[in-house]
């Protein structure tokens, strides 16, 4: 069966100036570079990485938000049709996408209630009071009340404006839904509501969730597959708990070892030595190199390509399946 | 901590003076024996930023989207140290290296739009970290970063913490955060603190419902996955609340008694004050 969504050696670039602005001479800064995954239907692939890395990027580039430098986005085996066309538009319906900066997301002109029925006016669905009753009914699906309906995005708490921006992705009823940190600023018991609820219309709907999100517990929680990116690359790739529970790249072992938490008993955390990444210089070889505690002669030579290990999950690092 | 809409940011605007003029504020906020709250607004404005600086929750309600980074950082330098020119400049890229990002010079020239969400928060840490605050108010300051430059930053404000006595008011929703972080922590529920105690206390001895209902919701990292468990029904209205305990509707520890009045904040041991007749 043909995947929902096949991305293949998706690249993105920049032109920036490097140095001081506004001198400098021009350079390309690599927001993603040569990025491959598929997504079936009624599937989650979490997408993680440090900030930086790349995911919201790809996340454009998925929905045709953003035009790709190189590389293809397959939709139920189709190219995704020139941005701004008509079949473009008609594809965006059931390709949504839940913004990570939700007050950016919003119009604080307009109130909640006209905000999560204009999907439905945009594309001429329903009468008004359909879709006055479906927004209602989507708000109660988000743990809000029927009160939010008439208030402004100001007049709301954090949370309960990313909810708003859930609640207006879903009206459409797609089929793929791109999540960027849909539940960071929701607190632990409206986390698992919300959650539950995408777990729930996945099964009902055979939703697929492009999930990106910084909270590893909570993508390990809705995740099929997991992808994790650093310097616009994946790096590693495989089932959730093969994954985090013993990540085979250095840097997927970095990030697990520096997730917080409130048992005591607490684990070692690796501290990243070194720069933080910089797009606009990667390092040769391996991007990673300046800062992986293995680093060998070649890695900073050669670039270590996305491999398949003995346990079915792929990494791209010289080391893989040698460390731990 | 606390639940979704329970206060947490609105409790600190309302200390700062920034909710506009159809809030009404009652109480007071003292800072070294001043009252803040009725304060003249030249007064207020000597305050935020300078001695109390705020990291908002939404970039957007700070960045403006059509400035450099480089000039909004340096705005705030100016109003808050007094700094012009190039010592501005090489303040502003001192404070974006201190908080991670690559490539500082190069960055300043950049609009937020040219940034990831991550990069836009640090760089809200770096313009709250400008005015060398007493007090700094991190509202959710680090939920768009992944758990290593989390653990970066958050290494950071404990530096900044320890080598100028800068105090911290962290609100969080990362469970994980707060105990790594906090030395002691306020549990809201409501518009109300409902539990208020040292850290380990919280989390091995919870003695409020609602605070235990928070830690029974979190997930885990390894074992099997298990269905995760909400705290079952949802906030009242504010401008609705019950007449007993808020929690009361909610809480499977209620008697009748919870529903007759408000319960008030007791001290169930030394330095832990809980609002439950129940605790
Ligand atoms: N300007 C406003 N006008 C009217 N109501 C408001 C306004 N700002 C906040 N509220 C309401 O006050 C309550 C508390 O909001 P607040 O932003 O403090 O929540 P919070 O605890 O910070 O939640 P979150 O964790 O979701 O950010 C919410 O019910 C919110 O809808
Ligand atoms: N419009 C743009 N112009 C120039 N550079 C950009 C633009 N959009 C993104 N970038 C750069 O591309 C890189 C990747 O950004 P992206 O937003 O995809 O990161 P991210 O992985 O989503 O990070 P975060 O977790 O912090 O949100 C960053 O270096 C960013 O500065
Ligand atoms: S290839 Fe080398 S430098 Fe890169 S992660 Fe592996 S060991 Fe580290
Ligand atoms: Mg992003
Ligand atoms: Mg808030």
């Amino acid at each position: 069966m043909t995947p929902l969504l096949e991305v293949s050696n998706l690249s993105r670039v920049y032109d920036v100036r490097r140095g001081a602005w506004p001198f400098g001479r021009r350079a390309t800064l690599h927001a993603v570079d040569g990025v491959s995954f598929e997504l079936a239907a009624g599937r989650t692939l979490g997408l993680v990485g440090e900030s930086g890395c790349g995911k919201t990027t790809t996340a454009k580039l998925v929905l045709g938000l953003v035009p790709p430098s190189g590389g293809e986005v397959r939709v139920a085996g189709e190219s995704l049709p020139e941005i701004g066309s008509p079949s473009w538009r008609a594809l965006r319906r059931r390709m949504q996408m839940v913004y990570q900066d939700p007050l950016g997301a919003l119009d604080r002109r307009l109130s909640v209630g006209r905000q999560v029925m204009e999907p439905l006016a945009i594309h001429g669905l329903g009468k008004a009071a359909e879709r006055r009753d479906k927004a209602l009914a989507m708000l109660d699906a988000v743990g809000l009340a029927p009160h939010h309906f008439d208030r402004f995005p100001h007049e709301l708490s954090g949370g309960q404006r990313q909810r708003i921006v859930l609640a207006r992705a879903l009206m459409l009823d797609p089929q793929l839904l791109v999540c960027d940190e849909p539940i960071s600023a929701l607190d632990v018991s409206i986390q698992a509501q919300v959650v539950n609820l995408l777990l729930a219309l996945q099964q009902r709907l055979g939703l697929a969730y492009l999930f990106i999100s910084h909270d590893l517990r909570m993508v390990r929680q809705v995740s099929h597959e997991v992808a994790v990116m650093y310097l616009g690359r994946i790096v590693e790739r495989g089932d959730p708990d093969q994954l985090f529970s013993a990540p085979a790249h250095p840097y997927t072992q970095a990030l697990v070892s520096a997730i917080p938490t409130h048992i005591r008993h607490k684990r070692r955390r690796l501290v990243l030595p070194g720069e933080p990444p910089n797009p606009v210089d990667r390092p040769a070889g391996c991007a990673f190199h300046p800062r992986c505690r293995h680093a060998i002669a070649r890695c900073r030579v050669e670039t270590p390509e996305l491999r398949t290990l003995a346990d079915g999950r792929r990494a791209a690092c010289h080391l893989a399946g040698q460390i731990g | 901590m606390g639940e979704s809409g329970c206060g947490k940011s609105v409790t600190w605007l309302a200390a700062l003076g920034l909710l506009g003029s159809r809030a009404r504020i009652g109480g007071e906020v003292r800072l070294e024996g001043r009252d803040l709250v009725g304060a003249p607004v030249a007064e207020l404005e000597r305050v935020r930023g300078r001695r109390i600086a705020m990291i908002f929750q939404d970039p957007s309600s700070s960045l403006n989207p059509v400035h450099r980074i480089g000039r909004q950082l340096g705005e705030a330098l100016r109003l808050h140290r007094g700094l012009d020119g190039t010592a501005a400049e090489a303040e502003a890229r001192r404070l974006l290296d201190r908080v991670h990002i690559a490539d500082a010079q190069r960055r300043l020239g950049d609009y937020p739009h040219e940034l990831s969400g991550g990069m836009n928060q640090r760089v809200m840490i770096a313009m709250a970290l400008a005015g060398q605050p007493d007090l700094l108010v991190a509202d959710e300051p680090t939920t768009a970063l992944d758990a290593t430059v989390q653990a970066q930053i958050l290494e950071l404000l404990g530096e900044i913490r320890r080598d100028s006595g800068m105090a911290l008011v962290l609100i969080s929703h990362d469970l994980g955060v707060v105990a790594e972080n906090t030395d002691r922590v306020c549990v809201m529920y409501a518009g109300r603190v409902v539990e208020d105690a040292p850290i380990d206390t919280v989390f091995e001895a919870p003695a409020h419902p609602y605070t235990r209902g928070l830690l029974a919701a979190l997930p885990e990292l390894d074992g099997p996955r298990r269905v995760l468990t909400p705290i079952a029904g949802v906030v009242p209205d504010p401008w609705n609340l019950p007449t007993g305990c808020s929690f009361a509707p909610r809480c499977d520890r209620r008697i009748e008694a919870c529903e007759s009045a408000p319960p008030m904040p007791t001290e169930k041991a030394a330095d832990h004050r809980v609002a439950c007749i129940r605790a």
